[in-house]
């Protein structure tokens, strides 16, 4: 329940590119606990103390344990002649979202905190380093970013996910409002708590905490990549589109379960980036409503999606029904693809303002390379935004919310144990709700009285 | 010191107070005690200080209220020490933080040992009047006018109205106007507001009908007792040695609730007569039957309206159920089977002034020189009043004086979060204070008001020299407590001492400090081992205990609060231009542009500001 904005004093840690598989990733860190973060985990003949700011060095990035996580060059750039004027580590280490992944946890768990969108440029500023005439634009930045950052978080918490960490916060505050009820209300005939039953309680949250964890770590738990929708009206070739691009990729990861019926969802690997590629029901003009229905959910996923494919047929003049998906379609995020490019052109009708074309042919294979690089400059390219950095720190963000609500819960169950009085249990469990509350937001106070008020008969 | 009192109608004052509730009283005394020419007007002079509702001061954060109001120099832990008829401390059990005394009060005693406070205050002004409206001079406010039409003057007014603002009491169906049982209420000034820009929103809270005692039947009846050893809540009260009575406790049962249900028709609740927002919290009776009709019965404590009183408070059948309705369930609770009702419970509506449109410094952000404490802030309780009341008294007075105003942090006081809810979320209904409201519960602790407070009180020059000397004392015994307990020590081979303590072995021996972490260890269980501890007052044993017990919980409760200073010290200019930010949402300017933070912490805690805007506002305020 502490409500504020990150403090500008501890030391920062995100990618500083978007991870591919094969290329080089750079973690980067900012404050004044990077060069101890990179001391801890750093096994080279230089130890940093004795690096030179500004200088390359050759060692492994290894974990608490000693076990060896990759080989890497780090720099580091100590204060004030960095970009944010604090103290800044660059560990350049080999691409790919699993490892950047396992690096950032290695310095999460020595006790640096995630970035917040923009926060480099924020410090970079707040500490003297941008000229004065550049607060708007970092304001700017900050405002964009944080509603990108948004809008990918939400997209990862679909489904049965979110349904769970809804379900721990659900449960913590219940077993709060039990304990803030027998503070608060000590006259007010409620019964003996059953410290039995609130014990029980925890731990089953706590081992479900735990266990969604391990899926974590196993890579499981969230919807990896970047989402690419398929739009188009019914018959323009989407799903011929989806299996070509599968099938070039050749790299078919599973087919998610519980997608609603009108979308269909595939996994796959371009150039070492993680893609979610969604074929959406046709865009059909209809007063049908449950086909109306489908359209409001197609405009939905527009909006939501990291990147549309908008498919038009080349051969043939816009129908009435190409129109509501070109509408449909946000133009800074969307590559026009032709399909039928094998058949003679209709007359030009496309000069929208999106991203790029490209013309393919579906049944004969072609084109299809070049709507591949396209879609990899998209997310990559110059020009690219924090969108794959994005999904990994957003990812990351929740694995860091659950191991601190975690570690909060077994500060309360030890606490339970040791018969601490009800204020300090419910210590406890305020942080682990507010550990919680960075993926679901806050428990505020007015909530928990809320619920205590329409649990319990209260006022003598 | 030789005071000149301005006795003559139209005078100049440097402070008007209007009303004389737990508020008024509290704001009146401040600002007069601060050196200033108050003047204190209010509707009935016999009323000063009367308790509208149950006769008990103290509870859960309450108490803690109380203790803050002592801290800073108020009058309400004085005044319930000396009128108590029944003392307990709350909670013992559950944390150090959250103990908190409670006390009945001889509702009588309460109201006139008030009045003469007031009467034998220097500098202090007190008159009967009805104020119809505000004067205003240059944009702010200076003074005010009253029914007569006669008018006073001063740079700084304190409203503090109650539940009078166009107070409509309800029994059963019928309905008067009244700003409490026998008095009438306030016309006027809730429109005069309404027309000055304030928004204006109706409230309703209700009470139970008062018992006559001798026809209730104790004998059979539990009875609850005060403390054996009362403890005070002001550090000016040495001891409390008056006889202490007891309450006595019934339930309701299933016939009362047939009754109760039977009646809703004529209940102006249940049909629509009421459109005020009442509190969640204190429910009257008929709304406990009807949303918890699994509870097969409710507690009531019977509660003594003072030593000399014939009347007893019922408490937990809050009702404005029809007067026969009311007669009919009470008759069903046992040792009431034939209670005769004195005066009939009652729901009351009256205007209040959304406290959005404050100023954490209590004063109105449309009009300079105004300020708003108690019931007229959505707030219900005394506590709460009389806290809002002393802070608002301090500003008016500081005011006045071209002092700088005085803003009391989450951290320092349930005061500080008390107020900053009020100007950050406003109210809906009626707001009381909990524990739970504190998200720095642990270092918000009765024993500690004074370390929180008392430095304040002494700086705007409203906690006496006498008081400071004696605070002072205190901070040197617990140095003195805390030095002893990490210089002596049961040596290893003290066989004596552990069996005492129920010790086994100890290879290196322990301090005193180290014994106290125990669970099973408390200080009093140590004192045999050191005359000095063992001298010291029994609040600064308390603390130590305290302090020692809860040291991990309370650092990192302080970490907590180290965190959130930078945001907290970051001032944002008063004409700070929200609406040429374009990077923040529509919805988040609009938001910051009505509310005005004070800080950037205040910022964070308005509902829909989000973490991105208060990082976009840091940047700007660097400009």
């Amino acid at each position: 329940m502490t409500r504020s904005a990150p403090p500008a004093c501890d030391t920062i840690v995100a990618p500083a590119t978007p991870p591919g598989e094969g290329g080089v990733g750079i973690v980067r860190l900012s404050g004044s606990r990077a060069e101890a973060l990179l001391a801890a985990a750093f096994r080279g003949r230089t130890a940093p103390p004795a690096m030179v700011s500004h200088h390359l060095y050759h060692g492994r990035l290894c974990r608490r344990d000693g076990t060896p996580l990759d080989e890497v060059l780090a720099v580091i750039m100590r204060a004030p002649h960095s970009y944010t004027g604090e103290d800044v580590v660059e560990v350049h280490c080999h691409g790919g979202s699993q490892l950047l992944r396992c690096i950032l946890d290695l310095f999460l768990a020595e006790g640096a905190r995630l970035a917040n969108p923009g926060e480099f440029t924020q410090r970079a500023f707040l500490n003297g380093r941008l000229d004065l005439a550049q607060a708007e634009a970092v304001a700017a930045l900050i405002g964009a970013r944080s509603e990108q950052a948004a809008r990918i978080a939400l997209g990862q918490l679909e489904g049965r996910l979110s349904q769970q960490i809804h379900h721990f916060t659900t449960e913590l505050r219940e077993l709060l409002l039990l304990l803030e009820a027998h503070i608060d209300f000590p006259d007010d005939d409620l019964g003996t708590l059953d410290h039995q039953a609130v014990s029980t309680r925890a731990a089953a949250v706590h081992a479900a905490i735990t266990e969604l964890m391990l899926t974590f770590d196993n890579g499981r738990a969230l919807r990896e990549g970047v989402s690419v929708l398929i739009l188009g009206r019914p018959n323009v070739g989407k799903s011929s589109l989806l299996n070509a691009l599968l099938g070039e990729a050749r790299a078919i990861v599973t087919e998610i379960p519980g997608t609603t019926r009108d979308t269909v969802e595939e996994e796959l690997v371009l150039d070492g980036l993680p893609l979610r590629l969604i074929d959406t029901a046709g865009v059909r003009d209809t007063t049908d409503p449950i086909e109306q229905e489908g359209v409001r959910r197609a405009r939905e996923k527009a909006r939501a999606a990291d990147l549309v494919l908008l498919v038009l047929d080349g051969s043939q003049p816009l129908t009435a029904e190409d129109r509501m998906a070109v509408a449909m379609a946000p133009p800074e995020r969307t590559v026009l693809v032709r399909n039928k490019s094998d058949l003679p052109a209709a007359e030009e009708p496309h000069s929208h303002p999106f991203l790029s074309h490209v013309a393919v042919s579906v049944r004969q294979g072609t084109g299809l390379a070049e709507l591949q690089a396209a879609i990899v400059a998209h997310f990559c390219g110059p020009g690219a935004g924090d969108t794959v950095g994005g999904v990994v720190l957003a990812e990351r963000r929740h694995r860091d919310a659950l191991s601190g609500t975690l570690t909060a819960l077994e500060r309360f169950r030890a606490a339970q144990a040791a018969g601490e009085p009800y204020e300090c249990l419910a210590f406890e469990l305020r942080e682990a709700l507010a550990a919680l509350g960075q993926i679901t937001g806050e428990t505020t106070p007015d909530a928990i009285l809320e619920q205590i008020f329409s649990r319990f008969c209260i006022g003598k | 010191m030789a005071v000149r009192r301005t006795m003559s109608e139209g005078a100049h004052y440097q402070v008007i107070v209007v009303g004389a509730g737990h508020a008024g009283c509290e704001a009146a005394l401040a600002a007069a005690r601060m050196g200033c020419r108050t003047l204190l007007l209010t509707l009935h002079l016999d009323m000063c200080g009367q308790m509208s509702c149950n006769p008990a001061i103290g509870g859960l954060a309450k108490g803690h209220l109380v203790r803050e109001i002592d801290a800073l120099g108020g009058e309400m832990a004085r005044n319930i020490d000396a009128t108590g008829i029944q003392f307990r401390m709350l909670n013992t059990k559950k944390g150090p933080a959250v103990r908190s005394s409670r006390a009945q009060a001889d509702r009588d005693q309460y109201r006139l040992r008030m009045k003469l406070v007031l009467e034998s205050q220097p500098g202090l002004d007190l008159k009967q009047g009805q104020v119809v409206r505000l004067l205003e001079a240059g944009g702010r406010v200076s003074g005010i006018e009253t029914r007569e039409g006669l008018r006073f003057q001063a740079p700084a007014v304190v409203l503090t109205t109650g539940t009078f603002m166009r107070g409509l009491i309800h029994v059963g169906l019928v309905h008067y106007p009244g700003g409490r049982a026998g008095e009438p209420p306030s016309e006027g000034l809730s429109e005069h507001l309404r027309a000055l820009g304030f928004v204006v929103g109706r409230l309703k809270t209700g009470t139970p009908a008062r018992l006559a005692k001798s026809s209730i039947d104790f004998s059979r009846l539990e009875a609850q007792h005060g403390d054996s050893v009362p403890r005070p809540f002001s550090a000016d009260t040495e001891r409390i040695d008056r006889p202490q009575l007891p309450c006595h406790i019934t339930y309701t049962n299933a016939c009362t609730h047939e009754i109760i249900r039977g009646g809703l028709d004529r209940s102006p609740l249940y049909s629509g007569v009421i459109e005020g927002v009442g509190p969640r919290y204190c429910p009257s009776i008929e709304d406990k039957v009807v949303r918890f009709p699994e509870k097969d019965q409710h507690q009531i404590f019977l509660e003594p309206e003072g030593y000399a009183s014939g009347e007893i408070y019922p408490n937990g059948v809050s009702t404005s159920l029809p007067l026969d309705v009311q007669r009919a369930f009470l008759r069903t609770l046992p040792g009431l089977e034939a209670v005769e009702i004195m005066r009939p419970g009652y729901a009351i509506e009256y205007d209040y002034v959304d406290p959005i449109q404050l100023l954490p410094t209590l004063e109105t952000k449309a009009l300079r020189g105004l300020y708003h404490a108690g019931q007229i802030n959505g707030t219900s309780g005394y506590e709460e009043a009389g806290a809002q009341g002393l802070l608002a008294g301090i500003n008016a007075a500081l005011q006045a004086q071209e002092r700088e105003p005085v803003i009391i942090g989450r951290d320092q006081g349930y005061l500080g979060v008390l107020v900053d809810d009020l100007v950050n979320l406003g109210a809906k209904e009626p707001y009381r204070m909990f524990t739970s409201r504190a998200e720095f519960r642990l270092l918000l602790r009765e024993d500690n008001a004074d370390q929180r407070l008392s430095a304040l009180g002494r700086q705007v020059g409203l906690l006496p020299e006498a008081r400071w000397q004696r605070y002072c004392a205190k901070l040197a015994a617990v140095a003195t407590g805390g030095g002893r307990l990490r210089e002596v020590r049961v040596a290893p081979g003290d066989r004596d001492t552990l069996e005492r303590l129920g010790l086994g072995l100890l290879n290196n021996g322990a301090s005193l400090e180290e014994l106290l972490r125990r669970p099973e260890i408390g200080l009093d269980d140590l004192l045999f081992l050191d005359e000095q501890l063992a001298a010291l007052p029994v609040e600064v044993r308390d603390e130590l205990e305290t302090s020692v017990k809860y040291e991990g919980y309370i650092r990192r409760q302080q970490d907590q609060v180290e965190r959130t200073r930078r945001m907290e010290t970051q001032v944002i200019p008063a004409d700070f231009d929200y609406a040429t930010v374009a990077s923040l949402s529509a919805e988040v300017r609009e938001k910051l542009q009505k509310i005005r933070p004070h800080t950037l912490g205040q910022a964070s805690r308005i509902p829909g500001v989000t973490p991105a805007a208060i990082a976009i506002l840091a940047v700007l305020l660097r400009r």
